[in-house]
């Protein structure tokens, strides 16, 4: 933690948050010329926000380039992108954004980025997503060595309370480090705090009570502090206000911060039952790349926001392993008991389940088509008896990635409002990631959007003040 | 086997196995990736292929305070290190010295004792050189039995490290394979090259590894010394002293050199990193052992330059002790190493054919 006095500056750029986009705006300021201070409100040893916990990100190239093989064009990234957005994107800034990613790549080698193949079990997105060597943390550390050998400061356990706007203009931000409140003077800032879902009472406030039984994959130091502050200040918003993205993970996970771990990729070959034994969705509708994000908001939609995936020994290879091991017993039943759950029902409902599948083909990695034969709901794909013990049990909750309101940004990441944008403001990542990323999700969009308009805004806030 | 260490080197290698972001750094990841279920052999297996570079510590989002408490280069050290005590043969004798810098030196001033005793009892009637301190016939006696028993204990303690990790049917190329990999380090490069993260944190430095590569050179340099000196005698019927220009000396004066300089570099180096990336309990012993190649080089040199039965002592008395230490302190590591290099390199081989086949 950073002694109170050092931090008085004179201060050209103050940013906001210590995660990706945090610092792709520090650095480029740093780079032009700017005294530069980084807020962020974790301690050093939980720096990095979200960011810490990424592996990859997306990235537009007319030509293998570095780990990246063959080609991957604007148009093709903006398909996607209108794909899992349904079109809830403005599509200026979305093509400005993927047109901006091609440079982002060799931008980041040159500021202690490593990048690897695609990892194994992740083979599909070798042609799009450049993985980091080491993942997000290995990223962050390189941005923050960077950073500092620019003679950027950072100030840990430095939450910013309040951005003080006056008369259009920013002029200082309120910080709690440790336990003294701040006001510290800047000519002008960057937001790069990240969405608020980790402030589980707004969380609770936006999508009812059951949010309280979410989990949060992420930083607990996401709180929304500076988003709200900004909000109540007039700032313009985009993204709905009670929507985040969430997929279904192992329950047992932390409260936060379980990050890529937790995950659970059994859905498709299992039978999916609620608290009360009973099934409630079709486990085999796509793919699991596919269907993962849909399945946070149908296990949040459950009694106690809770499911249960069942699978049979056949199954047990065919997905990555878990970070927890499974639940585990000869009997669905008494598997059943062990999950908590009514065994009888649990036996009776795979009972059912077992008498409606059909001989076939099966087929692991594709839509085999080997479909329940009148179940309700059925299960359309990968339907296979659960038959071979063991059987294992697999408790599965609603994991928070990220909200969806945010910020609203011109192409030059100012902040604006009603009366038009704020002179000396930007914001960068997930803050304003609403603007282009509506609803769903795009593997590796979130770092390409904080990487982009990290940089936008660190140019833009060092030429302001040059 | 230690239950609790490997129990706890389990629990952490199944979350990185879900989790698989550090699968560029080293051969760990990948050789992990191929199994779902880790025996215990597998876990001992993992941990002697584990060159503690420590790149996936600085990379882990889950290292303390995180709950998931990661420390996989600590964890791996330690069943590392309690692999080389418990297959040691016989094992009583490797914890005390794997452990204490100071019954390092204890055993360095028995060694250099002995060697007075020799000479005081053993003075030959003539001779030149070193040999007019003792005779030839006098240092065989006692070196060939100093290197060859502990070279036997280690061969039954790697007999009884293959056995642990299931090692398989050895062929030539796996051992090429690995002597490759020991060459270069491959492991300490954090898989691109850029080192290691040792003495800075998460920043990498390539530094451990060329110190590294100096102190194994020199020390080659100076076995070839020793070599070429043992052909002279036997089969060109020259013995010592030789002049400078030389085998003997053109290999053991720069050898000498880089064996001190490589040591020095890798005390500088392990001075500033942090001690709970690595076994901390050994930490003493892992300072005497570099020290004592240190002596073992210098005492060398200094006997070349000075001559004079003091430095005989003395460097005779450190070659005695580090020869009979071999198989108790950490100078197994290079054996055990090559070893789970070799056996990683058969199962990797294993593998890639059972793709073929699929
Ligand atoms: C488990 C997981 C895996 C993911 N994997 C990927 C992936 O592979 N690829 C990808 O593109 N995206 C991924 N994402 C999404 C990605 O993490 C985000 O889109 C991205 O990190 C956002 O970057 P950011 O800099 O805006 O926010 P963050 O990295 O979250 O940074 C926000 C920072 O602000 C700080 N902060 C918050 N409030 C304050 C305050 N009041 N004062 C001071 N500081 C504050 C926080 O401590 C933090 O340092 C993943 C997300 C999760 C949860
Ligand atoms: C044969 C192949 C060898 C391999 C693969 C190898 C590998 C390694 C590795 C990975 C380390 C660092 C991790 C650790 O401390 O355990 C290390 C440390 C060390 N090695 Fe080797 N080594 C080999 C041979 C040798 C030889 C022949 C010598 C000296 C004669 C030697 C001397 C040392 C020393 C002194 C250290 C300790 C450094 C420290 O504690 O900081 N090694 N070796
Ligand atoms: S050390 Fe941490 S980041 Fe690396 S693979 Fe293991 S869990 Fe993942
Ligand atoms: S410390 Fe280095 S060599 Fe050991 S497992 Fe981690 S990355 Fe691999």
């Amino acid at each position: 933690m950073a002694r109170p006095d050092d931090l008085d500056g004179p201060w050209d750029v103050v940013v906001v948050g210590g995660g990706n986009a945090a610092l792709c705006a520090a650095i480029t300021a740093a780079e032009a010329g700017a005294r530069v201070l980084i807020l962020e409100s974790a301690p050093k040893a939980m720096r990095g926000g979200n960011s810490r916990h990424t592996r990859n990100f997306r990235c537009m190239h007319r030509a293998p380039m570095s780990v990246l093989t063959d080609a991957y064009g604007e148009d093709e990234y903006l398909d996607d992108l209108m794909l899992v957005t349904r079109g809830k994107t403005d599509e200026a800034l979305a093509r400005m954004t993927i047109r901006e990613s091609e440079d982002c790549l060799p931008w980041m080698e040159a500021h202690g980025v490593r990048f690897q193949p695609s990892l194994s079990g992740t083979l599909s997105l070798g042609r799009t997503n450049a993985f980091f060597l080491g993942g997000g943390k290995a990223l962050v550390n390189a941005y923050y060595n960077t950073a500092e050998d620019l003679g950027v400061r950072v100030a840990y356990q430095a939450e910013v309370t309040h951005v003080g706007i006056e008369a259009g203009r920013f002029s200082h931000v309120v910080a709690r480090i440790g336990a003294t409140e701040r006001r510290i003077e800047g000519r002008a800032a960057v937001l790069a705090s990240g969405g608020f879902q980790a402030d589980l009472d707004w969380l609770t406030r936006a999508w009812g009570p059951a949010a309280a039984n979410f989990l949060i994959r992420g930083t607990p130091y996401n709180r929304g502090v500076v988003l709200r502050d900004m909000i109540e200040q007039g700032c313009e918003t985009v993204g709905d206000p009670t929507q985040c993205h969430a997929v279904a993970i192992d329950g047992r996970a932390p409260k936060y911060d379980g990050g890529i771990v937790t995950r659970l990729d059994c859905v498709p070959f299992s039978v999916v039952v609620n608290r009360e034994a009973r099934r409630f969705y079709d486990e085999g509708e796509d793919v699991w790349p596919k269907r993962y994000a849909i399945w946070g908001r149908l296990v949040a939609g459950q009694p106690g926001q809770v499911a249960y995936a069942v699978i049979d020994a056949k199954a047990r290879e065919l997905f990555m392993p878990s970070v927890f091991p499974p639940e585990q017993a000869d009997t669905v039943a008494t598997l059943g008991e062990r999950l908590g759950l009514d065994g009888a029902a649990l036996a009776q409902t795979v009972a059912e389940f077992n008498a409606a599948c059909r001989p076939g083909r099966f087929h692991p990695t594709e839509k085999d088509g080997l479909a329940t034969d009148g179940l309700t709901p059925p299960k359309t794909n990968w339907a296979r008896p659960l038959d071979t013990p063991p059987f294992y049990g697999y408790q599965l909750r609603p994991g928070v990635t990220f909200t969806y309101l945010g910020l609203k940004v011109s192409d030059r990441a100012q902040v604006q409002t009603p009366q038009g944008p704020l002179e000396n403001v930007w914001a960068a990542g997930e803050i304003m990631a609403g603007s282009i990323l509506g609803e769903g999700y795009l593997a590796g969009f979130g770092m390409t959007i904080g990487t982009v308009f990290g940089r936008i805004a660190g140019r833009e806030a060092a030429a302001h003040v040059a | 086997m230690s239950p609790d260490l490997h129990a706890e080197a389990r629990r952490q290698i199944e979350i990185c196995n879900a989790c698989r972001y550090c699968e560029g750094y080293c051969a760990v990841f990948p050789a992990l990736m191929r199994q779902t279920v880790f025996a215990d052999g597998d876990i001992t297996q993992l941990a002697n292929l584990c060159h503690n570079c420590r790149g996936c510590y600085y990379a882990c989002q889950y290292t303390p305070p995180h709950e998931f408490a990661l420390n996989l280069p600590g964890i791996l050290a330690e069943v590392r290190q309690d692999s080389w005590e418990r297959l040691a043969w016989p094992a009583p004798l490797a914890r005390r010295f794997h452990e204490s810098g100071v019954a390092l030196a204890g055993a360095l001033i028995v060694g250099i004792a002995l060697i007075f005793l020799a000479l005081t009892a053993l003075r030959p009637a003539s001779g030149e050189g070193f040999y007019a301190y003792l005779s030839h016939g006098a240092m065989v006696a006692i070196f060939a039995p100093a290197f060859l028993m502990p070279l036997a204990a280690i061969g039954v303690a790697l007999g009884r490290y293959w056995r642990e990790v299931g090692g398989g049917a050895l062929r030539l190329r796996h051992l090429r394979a690995a002597l490759g990999d020991a060459a270069r380090l491959r492991n300490l490069g954090g898989g691109q090259g850029q080192g290691c993260n040792f003495e800075i944190e998460d920043r990498f430095s390539d530094r451990r590894r060329r110190a590294h590569q100096a102190l194994v050179l020199g020390f080659l340099l100076c076995f070839g010394a020793t070599s070429a000196g043992t052909v002279m005698h036997y089969l060109m019927d020259w013995p010592a002293p030789y002049p400078l220009l030389s085998l003997p000396k053109l290999l053991g004066v720069p050898g000498g050199m880089l064996m001190v300089a490589g040591a020095a570099g890798l005390v500088h180096l392990k001075l500033r990193a942090e001690r709970e990336l690595g076994s901390a309990r050994v930490w003493g012993g892992e300072i005497g052992f570099i020290l004592l190649l240190g002596i073992v080089a210098a005492t060398g040199l200094a006997l070349m330059a000075f001559g004079g039965a003091v430095w005989l002592a003395l460097h005779l008395g450190a070659v005695l002790s580090f020869f009979l230490l071999m198989p108790y302190s950490k100078m197994v590591h290079g054996f055990y190493r090559l070893a789970a290099l070799a056996a990683d390199a058969r199962a990797r081989e294993a593998r890639g054919s059972a793709d073929a086949a699929d």
